[in-house]
């Protein structure tokens, strides 16, 4: 066997590639939004992690930062949000208000956004530092890293993407007019 | 016009216009009280005649569990300003709980239609003959009024009544 061989497992490949490209979807409804943004910047460059790459499409992205108060008519949205993008997906809930409804205890505001979406990682502050999100998108890799479920979620994923021969990519539905 | 506006509408409307009061302090300013059923006549004088083209705020104010209440539970308020001169003139309309009907100024200005939202979402006070009067803030299924002093700073359970979406 010549030289410039790696042997590794498909499984590890593909954590190795998730982990270190992250999309982010940042749902920034308030201040902590202001920080995803410098975090973004070239000052704290999230992009030495690969996550630079903000889409903030649902669709194309598979980490969900909600950073900011989420109010009762926001709430369905943000579900909404959740459920559109595509498996594997995490959740960072970044900020006091998102983690817990922060000093907001009234009636608009939804007191902590896990109680109704999966949460992966939390994020003290008001607002947090961007080195507290750069520590939670670490930790999000870690998990990711660790993890055991993201390789049935990608082989579900897969599926999606690779339809039979013959069968074509997306099914769209077609009205009498074509 | 040398008369101040406040007592030109005193004159002008002696049925309809309840009380000026001349606030002191950082809002020093003149308040006409009104009853509900002249807002539409008096916000017209002020308007056409005093030169108060301007719809600066609608707003409301519930006056339960107060020291001194006025008479009625609610008042409508309309802060007017003019190109003439710097001072705003505030009018005021007590409401009463079980009638908090006012006419709609939409007429006069096209701005009142959002103002005029707000005050009935938040406070339940409807407005007679508004083109469109729905909810502004808070969702269409919400049946409270949440400015009323009466109802509780943490609601009645809207922000815990949402399906849980599981991975």
């Amino acid at each position: 066997m010549k030289e410039g061989f790696l042997v590794t497992s498909v499984k590890d490949v593909i954590r190795w590639g998730q982990k270190n490209s992250l999309w982010p979807m940042s749902f920034g409804t308030a201040c902590c939004g202001i920080e995803i943004m410098a975090l973004l910047g070239p000052r704290f460059d999230l992009a030495r992690f690969g996550a630079e790459a903000s889409r903030f499409t649902p669709r194309q992205s598979d980490l969900l930062i909600v950073a900011g108060r989420v109010s009762i008519k926001m709430m369905p949205v943000l579900q909404r949000i959740y459920e559109q993008m595509p498996e594997p997906k995490w959740v960072i809930s970044m900020g006091a208000c998102a983690s817990s409804g922060g000093v907001f205890n009234t009636y608009t505001l939804v007191q902590g956004v896990d109680q109704f979406i999966p949460v992966d990682v939390y994020v003290p502050g008001c607002p947090p530092r961007p080195e507290a999100l750069i520590d939670a998108v670490m930790e999000i890799q870690q998990i990711i890293d660790q993890g055991d479920v993201t390789i049935a979620q990608f082989k579900a994923f897969a599926k999606t993407r690779n339809p039979a021969p013959g069968q074509p990519l997306l099914q769209v539905e077609r009205g009498p007019r074509g | 016009m040398n008369e101040t506006p406040a007592l030109a509408l005193q004159s002008e409307f002696p049925d309809i216009v309840r009380g000026v009061a001349r606030q002191s302090g950082a809002r020093e300013q003149w308040r006409v009280d009104v009853s509900k059923d002249g807002v539409l006549p008096v916000l017209t004088y002020a308007k056409t005649r005093l030169g108060y083209c301007y719809l600066a705020d609608i707003t409301a104010v519930d006056y339960l569990s107060m020291p001194n209440p006025p008479e009625h539970r609610f008042a409508v308020v309309y802060v007017l300003r003019s190109r003439e001169v710097a001072e705003p003139l505030v009018i005021r309309a007590l409401v009463p709980e079980n009638d908090a009907v006012v006419e709609s100024v939409t007429p006069l200005w096209d701005a009142a239609d959002w103002l005029e939202r707000e005050v009935f979402d938040l406070f339940g006070i409807t407005f007679h003959h508004h083109p469109n009067l729905i909810r502004i803030l808070m969702p269409e299924n919400f049946d409270a009024h949440p400015l009323r002093k009466d109802f509780p700073t943490e609601g009645v359970g809207y922000r815990d009544d949402f399906p849980i979406v599981t991975r």
